[in-house]
């Protein structure tokens, strides 16, 4: 077993693309759940919708980068207000409700083969990527950056992806410490009292459910330029509960938990998964395949969570205090 | 101070003291309020008018409808008729945040303490028109840093008064059943409004906050808020009340200063029942069980 290599795949991971995107989904659950209370379970739409928003806009209307990406971040606030109008007076767990029915239904809109000659069906959509990777200032070549070697693409999409995810996280920090944010954790604790104390509530829950939906956009469109192929079956209620526990992982009402979860979380899989080759190459587990490592890594995620969520309920970053009120 | 004694109750009702009695100066005035849940109508208030700048008790039995017709006039709940108007203003159908930011404030039976609040914050999120809690404004901490420094000092200067001011920094889940109310109630006028509406303020409240509290709530007279309150508590009811409205069964059966109206043979029959001879100001467990 190459314990070198391991340890740098898993190190790389830190950094990886997958990382930040789901960062970037986890920070607008972090918006929804954790700063407002809102019950998002489609966040696997809003993404898809980011994805899809941005491939179509380059590969139909023949849209540069800029124009692609803002088409993508409109059809995920288009999404969020058609979710909330009828939705955010009702009572919370109705949108929960709602919110993982039009996810799935995306997800069936987005592979049916009727609109493929625009979405692709279920092939998906590839090659949407020219323009971007055609604005990389990094000339052509491997860069060995110590643990990993990339391409100038590699490279290229670490630092967008990862710098979306620093200006999301300021502007989140600047947002939840503004007298909005207050408001909005007000709503979280109690909508009726807030409601009484003159605040229009469904305004604000409005303006949470479409800033969330927005990062989470930006989260997909990240996921599907890495290989420049976005395919359907991403979009799925797993790119969901994936969110969600990355989100518990660090912390729901904290900015730096959904992106360190986001770390731990692929660093973990990455780890588990060379470990486990690593001790089926050399027979150590004589009752495993190679095939059925990539299963037995998930399992041993749900374990690590259900540990994380007996014994550090408030996650990573979450405030241990705010915890024991929670009875 | 005013004391709540000097205002004498010709100067607030126009005529005999009768339910639905026209004010000198009305600030709510509701006409045909009804509500039904199913079969039941618990609330059917022909004619209501609630005088400014004093002190009214909403009292009745369990079940009279009290809390409904405050989640009705703040627009909580929607009635099936009725129409109301608030310092002039038509107010049937109005959202409840509007209706606050009228200055017509509430709080409620079961304490709505923000939990994962801090107690300032709680205080801070009462005050109107705060710039920096629009979306985009937000982000400039210029637009509204100056407003911010004025509404914490108000917070403090009224954390102050209600002696919460120790506890400025904890969760509002951390503070007592009793101080989780004067916290409501203190959170409550961080907006100066005109008119409050306390929904049970003494409920849990321990005997010795009680009296404290009683001095806010005359000292709420005193600069002009004119109090609408719900209470079981007769010694409150007497003690600072100028204005009794005796709703049961959904209906106001008695309206009167607080001296006649407990002799009234409606209120009686109605609310105080078999222990219409006990003082209910002073009444114990003592007495209630000798009398049975």
């Amino acid at each position: 077993m190459d314990f070198g290599q391991i340890f740098n795949l898993t190190l790389g991971e830190a950094i990886g693309v997958f990382t930040a995107a789901y960062a970037l989904c986890a920070l607008g659950l972090a918006m929804h759940f954790g700063y407002t209370g809102l019950l998002n379970f489609g966040q696997a739409g809003f993404a898809a919708l980011g994805a899809y928003g941005y491939s179509v806009a380059t590969l139909t209307f023949g849209w540069n980068m800029w124009g692609s990406l803002l088409f993508g971040m409109l059809c995920a606030a288009a999404f969020a207000l058609i979710l909330g109008i009828p939705t955010l007076r009702l009572r919370a767990d109705y949108l929960a409700i709602v919110t993982i029915a039009a996810a799935q239904t995306l997800y069936y809109l987005f592979s049916n083969s009727q609109f493929a000659n625009v979405t692709g069906g279920s092939n998906g959509l590839s090659q949407f990527g020219t323009d971007f990777y055609g604005a990389n200032p990094i000339p052509e070549g491997r860069y060995n950056l110590g643990i990993i070697t990339l391409s100038q693409d590699e490279i290229w999409i670490r630092i967008v992806a990862w710098g979306l995810v620093i200006i999301v996280a300021l502007l989140l920090v600047v947002l939840t410490r503004s007298p909005w944010g207050r408001t909005l954790k007000g709503i979280r604790e109690d909508e009726d009292a807030v409601r009484s104390l003159g605040k229009n509530v469904f305004a604000y829950k409005m303006q949470s459910l479409v800033l969330g939906g927005v990062i989470g956009s930006l989260g997909g469109m990240v996921f599907v330029m890495a290989s420049q192929t976005n395919q359907p079956s991403t979009w799925v209620s797993n790119f969901t509960f994936m969110t969600w526990t990355v989100l518990l992982l660090g912390g729901a009402a904290t900015i730096l938990g959904p992106v360190v979860g986001s770390a731990v979380f692929f660093m973990f899989l990455m780890l588990t998964q060379g470990v486990l080759e690593g001790l089926v190459n050399i027979g150590a587990l004589p009752f495993l395949s190679i095939a059925q490592v990539g299963q037995i890594r998930y399992l041993l995620v749900g374990v690590f969570l259900m540990v994380l969520v007996i014994f550090r309920p408030q996650g990573f970053f979450g405030n241990k205090k705010e915890m024991q009120f929670n009875g | 101070m005013v004391n709540p004694t000097d205002t004498t109750a010709d100067d607030i009702a126009k005529g005999a003291f009768e339910p639905g009695c026209a004010k000198v100066d009305p600030i709510l005035v509701a006409t045909n309020v009804t509500r039904s849940f199913g079969g039941n109508k618990a609330v059917d208030v022909a004619h209501l008018e609630i005088p400014r700048g004093k002190i009214t008790a909403l009292i009745g039995p369990n079940g009279a409808g009290k809390t409904t017709l405050f989640n009705l006039l703040t627009g909580f709940d929607k009635p099936n008729t009725g129409s109301w108007n608030f310092a002039g203003k038509d107010l049937a159908g109005v959202a409840p945040h509007k209706v606050a930011r009228m200055g017509m404030v509430r709080t409620f039976q079961l304490t709505k303490a923000l939990s994962l609040l801090t107690v300032i914050d709680n205080m801070r999120l009462g005050a109107q028109d705060n710039p920096g809690e629009k979306f985009f404004a937000s982000f400039v901490k210029p637009l509204w840093a100056k407003q911010e420094q004025a509404i914490t000092e108000r917070a403090d200067a009224l954390l102050k008064r209600f002696k919460l001011d120790a506890k400025r920094e904890d969760y509002a889940a951390a503070l007592s059943g009793g101080q989780r109310k004067l916290l409501e109630m203190a959170r409550a006028l961080m907006s100066d409004p005109k008119l409050v509406m306390l929904d049970e303020p003494m409920a849990g409240v321990n005997p010795a906050l009680t009296q404290s509290l009683l001095e806010h709530i005359k000292g709420l007279k005193a600069s002009g808020t004119t109090v609408l309150f719900v209470e079981h508590d007769m010694h409150m009811v007497r003690h600072i009340s100028d204005w009794v409205v005796v709703m049961a069964e959904g209906k106001i059966v008695a309206e009167g200063p607080p001296g006649i109206v407990m002799k009234n043979p409606a209120v009686i029959d109605a609310y105080l029942g078999a222990h219409a001879d006990t003082d209910l100001g002073t009444v114990s467990i003592d007495t209630v069980k000798d009398s049975e």
